[in-house]
């Protein structure tokens, strides 16, 4: 029986605070950008934006980032990713690029995203903005705004949904 | 959902559900070749190499962008510079390319059949890149990707294919594909170069341009192969133009947001008007952009199939 971790108001909560933190580190706005990694982190990084929105007024520029073709795993998978969509609206050079991800695990997905930003332009920084971290990484990656730190076994399974995908808004442990 | 087979040897042997796969796929890639890198490293490590037994430009180039586009690294052998000119067999050469470490081969060839011979003697990946008049099933799938980019979908549309069905390759792969998604598919062209029996594949035949140009919603307009003029196919390039070639007048007939579409290489003025070809309805130089995403596509999504 999978364990419900945060249910929607928790999340909602974690992401007015984060879209604060975010904005207190990136004081001027108009240089930021929010990337959300396929499919989850699309879902988030818009309503982080739709939170800096209400806080400030500002629109700031939201895109989804896929990460299939940059992908450390395609030799051992039994099957090639899903290609879905990257679009990214804005030149992110010279801008401050927001990663936004679901989990933070590995850290593997993550690589592949910055291989997969510095083929679309020279930021000026990228930070990452994960809702869970888990622990566990491969690589030297740590998230600069984390919504939730969890503990987990390696063998567990954090699981995010969405309403954005046609679920309810929750986090769950398996 | 992944391809069933490691090898893309025809068009016929696909389900709809891989060809979907295989399009969706490419729209990533078509993407990727709008940016300033266009460069992937999806498929880095690995070896590609592209035998070409037969004259071909705009295939083996576009292979091999794709190719070099996905990080692979690429070999071309031609038949001219290879050892089949000292008398090598086909399957010889492949097995050569193969120990030479060789994770897919791209096979063009004037016999009908010979990359399916090879892809039974070998474990690399096998693409036809055309097998004399059989198959040119990248060709088809580039077709297809353009008609949905500029349609929105291929089911239900009437598409006619105009010209030399008879030695067509390309005919025959965009005939499987498109009756497959469920097109009304028209051939047109000379009753010698339109075989009755093609009917069996679910098409119907239409011998004159006014007819069979009657609201569709693509045209394909196959090259008029000059070297077959004076065997008895058609009497003259002018006759044949005068009859068979697409101008202006003739595609009023087509629907009002008809795509005109050419594999290549042209031969204006005989089979395509100039005006036709460089005119708002053609998406010619398209499908030249599409087929570097839908190789793309097609060599990532084979790389996954582990057999």
């Amino acid at each position: 029986m999978p364990k419900e971790l945060l249910d929607k108001k928790d999340i909602d909560r974690i992401l007015a605070r984060m879209a604060h933190e975010i904005l207190e580190k990136n004081k001027v706005i108009k240089e930021l950008c929010l990337v959300g990694i396929q499919s989850g982190g699309v879902h988030l990084a818009k309503r982080l934006a739709g939170k800096i929105k209400e806080i400030e007024g500002m629109e700031i520029p939201v895109g989804s980032l896929d990460i299939a073709f940059y992908r450390d795993d395609l030799n051992i998978r039994k099957e090639q990713p899903q290609v879905r969509k990257t679009d990214v609206p804005c030149e992110i050079t010279d801008m401050k690029v927001v990663l936004v991800d679901d989990v933070l695990f590995t850290g593997r997905s993550i690589r592949a995203a910055l291989d997969a930003l510095m083929d679309m332009g020279r930021p000026s920084c990228i930070q990452l903005a994960v809702l869970i971290d888990r622990g566990h990484r491969e690589l030297p990656i740590k998230a600069d705004f984390a919504g939730k730190n969890i503990p987990t076994a390696i063998d567990e399974n954090v699981e995010v949904s969405l309403e954005e995908e046609g679920l309810e808004d929750k986090v769950t442990i398996e | 959902m992944k391809l069933s087979s490691k090898d893309l040897l025809g068009i016929k042997e696909l389900t709809k559900d891989e060809i979907t796969l295989i399009l969706n796929t490419a729209s990533g890639f078509k993407d990727v070749l709008k940016r300033d890198i266009k460069k992937v490293p999806a498929l880095r490590g690995k070896t590609a190499v592209n035998i070409f037994f037969e004259p071909s430009t705009r295939t083996r180039t576009s292979f091999e962008l794709a190719e070099k586009r996905l990080s692979l690294d690429v070999l071309n052998l031609s038949v001219t510079t290879s050892s089949v000119v000292k008398g090598e067999s086909l399957i010889d050469t492949a097995l050569n390319v193969q120990a030479l470490g060789a994770d897919f081969m791209v096979i063009r060839h004037s016999s009908s059949g010979a990359p399916h011979l090879i892809s039974k003697h070998i474990d690399a990946t096998v693409i036809n890149g055309g097998d004399g008049i059989n198959e040119h099933p990248t060709q088809a799938l580039l077709d297809a990707f353009t008609i949905k980019e500029k349609t929105g979908r291929i089911e239900g549309l009437k598409i006619a294919i105009v010209g030399d069905i008879l030695h067509s390759r390309v005919a025959k792969s965009n005939i499987y594909l498109l009756t497959k998604f469920g097109a009304e598919v028209r051939l047109i062209g000379p009753p010698t170069l339109v075989p009755k029996e093609i009917e069996g594949l679910g098409v119907r035949i239409f011998n004159d341009m006014d007819s069979g140009l009657d609201a569709v919603n693509a045209v394909m307009v196959l090259r008029i192969q000059v070297e077959r003029q004076g065997k008895g196919f058609f009497p003259s390039t002018l006759e044949y133009s005068k009859n068979w070639g697409l101008t202006s007048e003739r595609l009023s007939m087509a629907d009002k947001d008809v795509i005109v579409m050419h594999p290549g290489p042209m031969n204006r003025g005989l089979e395509v008007a100039s005006d036709v070809a460089d005119g708002p309805r053609s998406v010619i130089l398209e499908q030249v952009t599409n087929g570097l995403a839908v190789r793309m596509a097609v060599m990532y999504l084979l790389a996954g199939v582990r057999e």
